[in-house]
């Protein structure tokens, strides 16, 4: 890769943390809120896999913060210099698909981290935590990031206004990301509601990165890792795909 | 040699419009080349498909020999534009905005890349803005952004879409001055521009682009010689035939013809003399690029 992939990467991350209030420390205390409702209202209550319950939640919050920033960050970089027309400045260098993908890909994942490990840091303060598998964790966070942050590129290119990506976002990424498990164990659910879960990718990666931390899941985290594998595979193939026919950027 | 712009058969489309249609192009190296046409004749649509910004739908465009397409790596490379639209990214300062655009070109860091830099801050009259925010530049001194932008990784073919545009007389000519000597040092310098005194004065050679077509291309000065609506300004004695085709009497007595040819004037003074008025004064103004340009319009018309 040439001298252009480093800098849009540098230039990608210096964006998000120029503005690091909204894009870094807003997420991590919306995460905290939800700790904190949750943890007052359902602590005493339950257990699950007898975790306690704010302990059990950590994992998940830290994850859906990762996904969804690591999408927020690819997407609104994307429409942003469409919309105001500076993705001139990025497309009329000698940058290839491959570079533009890893770049934009590799910051989201950059963001994601730091949000997600500010909410780790924040919640650390008063919940103890276990990190029974650390690679599993490692693996689960990079690969999760790596997805959104390829969706979130898909997203860009494909709104052309801002409503547009926030109905993908609301829509779409959301939901998937809300009945993922983060904030229950599926095997609290109805049948009916299991075998959905069962169907949504998110539900894997929450679940195996929550492995990484209690060495106790709903899934096997192989079969987790291998279902998040897949889908960073599908989602890079067809990002790719996109930009190496222009799609949207040089039609 | 070969040749700095090559363009073969350039087609394009947008739903009904037909931006582009077999353009046929070559600028030789070291050429000041003027693109020239009116609103929404395809000038920005053809600059876009030669970088890469848009994608034609038949046709071959290459830069220096290099394919947009299969090459593209080397045809950006040795291209440089500045687009029309005042576009810039709020989150940098001016010198940020330039190391990072020389960093896309894969120029690294160092004191050769600053120095380069500063001379085209310089140049720009930038010096001053070098760690002013772009968000709180002028138009204007976007506008002289977006050239240095284009000129930090030293291409030797410069496509100019309307750099001008909203730019104060001082810096136009500074501008010019800059962008000549560039082009007297070997680099290619292609123009688009609604003020057509300036492809008057600085091309030497001007293609003319109506509803995506190439409508007139030649050498700037065989432009000017061809036969063009010139003007006759007559000053009489305050009468004139009134069947004459005079516009109505300007200040003092002077009157307005428009003519293609000299015998027209010969059989105009006859008959106002014929009329019995005298003439007092007499000027026929020389064409100027204007002019061959609306007449060059106007034939496409029919
Ligand atoms: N992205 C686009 N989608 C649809 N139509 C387009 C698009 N870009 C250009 N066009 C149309 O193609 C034609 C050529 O436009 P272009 O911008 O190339 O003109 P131009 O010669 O640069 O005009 P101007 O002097 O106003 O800049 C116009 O009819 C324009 O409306
Ligand atoms: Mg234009």
């Amino acid at each position: 890769m040439g001298g252009g992939f480093a800098t849009l990467l540098y230039k990608e991350v210096l964006r998000f943390w120029k503005v690091g209030a909204q894009t870094v420390a807003a997420p991590v205390l919306t995460a905290l809120l939800y700790m904190l409702i949750f943890s007052h209202v359902l602590e005493d209550h339950i257990k699950v896999h007898d975790i306690p319950y704010t302990a059990f939640l950590v994992p998940g919050l830290v994850m859906m913060s990762m996904l969804q920033n690591a999408f927020a960050n690819s997407s609104s970089s994307l429409i942003q210099a469409r919309v105001m027309g500076s993705i001139v400045f990025i497309l009329l260098p000698p940058i290839s698909p491959r570079e533009f993908f890893a770049a934009h890909v590799l910051a989201s994942v950059i963001r994601g981290l730091v949000v997600g490990a500010g909410v780790l840091l924040a919640t650390l303060w008063f919940v103890p935590l276990t990190f029974a598998e650390p690679l599993w964790i490692l693996a689960f966070a990079l690969t999760g990031a790596g997805i959104m942050g390829g969706l979130g590129m898909i997203a860009g290119m494909w709104a052309d206004k801002f409503d547009q990506l926030a109905a993908f976002q609301n829509f779409l990424i959301m939901p998937l990301t809300f009945l993922s498990g983060v904030f229950y164990s599926i095997a609290s659910l109805p049948t009916f509601w299991q075998q959905v879960s069962y169907w949504n990718p998110v539900f894997y990666m929450i679940d195996g990165f929550r492995y990484g931390f209690f060495g106790v899941s709903d899934s096997s985290p192989w079969l987790s890792f291998a279902v998040a594998l897949g889908c960073l595979l599908i989602v890079s193939g067809i990002t790719l795909n996109l930009l190496e026919r222009g799609y949207k950027l040089r039609d | 040699m070969t040749a700095a712009i090559r363009i073969e058969q350039v087609s394009k489309r947008f739903g009904a419009t037909q931006a582009l249609d077999r353009v046929d192009l070559e600028i030789g190296q070291g050429e000041f080349f003027g693109l020239l046409g009116p609103n929404g004749a395809g000038k920005t649509t053809l600059i876009s498909a030669l970088a890469g910004l848009v994608k034609a739908d038949s046709g071959r465009l290459a830069v220096m020999g290099c394919d947009v397409q299969n090459d593209y790596g080397a045809a950006r490379r040795q291209l440089g534009v500045v687009p029309q639209e005042l576009v810039f990214d709020p989150f940098f300062t001016v010198r940020e905005t330039l190391q990072m655009q020389a960093g896309y070109f894969g120029i690294a860091r160092g004191q050769a890349r600053d120095a380069w830099i500063d001379e085209i801050l310089d140049n720009l009259d930038l010096t001053s803005k070098a760690n002013a925010n772009m968000r709180t530049l002028s138009g204007g001194m976007k506008r002289r952004v977006l050239v240095a932008q284009a000129l930090v990784h030293r291409p030797p073919v410069i496509v100019l879409d309307e750099p001008t545009a909203g730019v104060d007389v001082g810096l136009r000519q500074a501008l010019w001055r800059f962008i000549r000597r560039l082009n007297e040092e070997g680099h290619t310098i292609v123009l688009t521009t609604h003020y057509l005194e300036e492809a008057e004065s600085m091309c030497t050679r001007i293609a003319m682009l109506k509803a995506g077509r190439i409508v007139a291309l030649d050498t700037t000065r065989n432009l000017l010689s061809r036969p063009a609506v010139r003007m006759l300004r007559v000053r009489t004695d305050a009468c004139l035939p009134a069947d004459l085709g005079a516009g109505p009497m300007q200040e003092d007595g002077w009157w307005i013809f428009r003519f293609e040819n000299f015998s027209e004037i010969e059989t105009r003074l006859a008959r106002i003399r014929a009329a019995g008025c005298t003439i007092v004064d007499l000027e026929i103004g020389k064409p100027d690029l204007e002019d061959v340009f609306l007449k060059v319009m106007q034939e496409q018309e029919h």
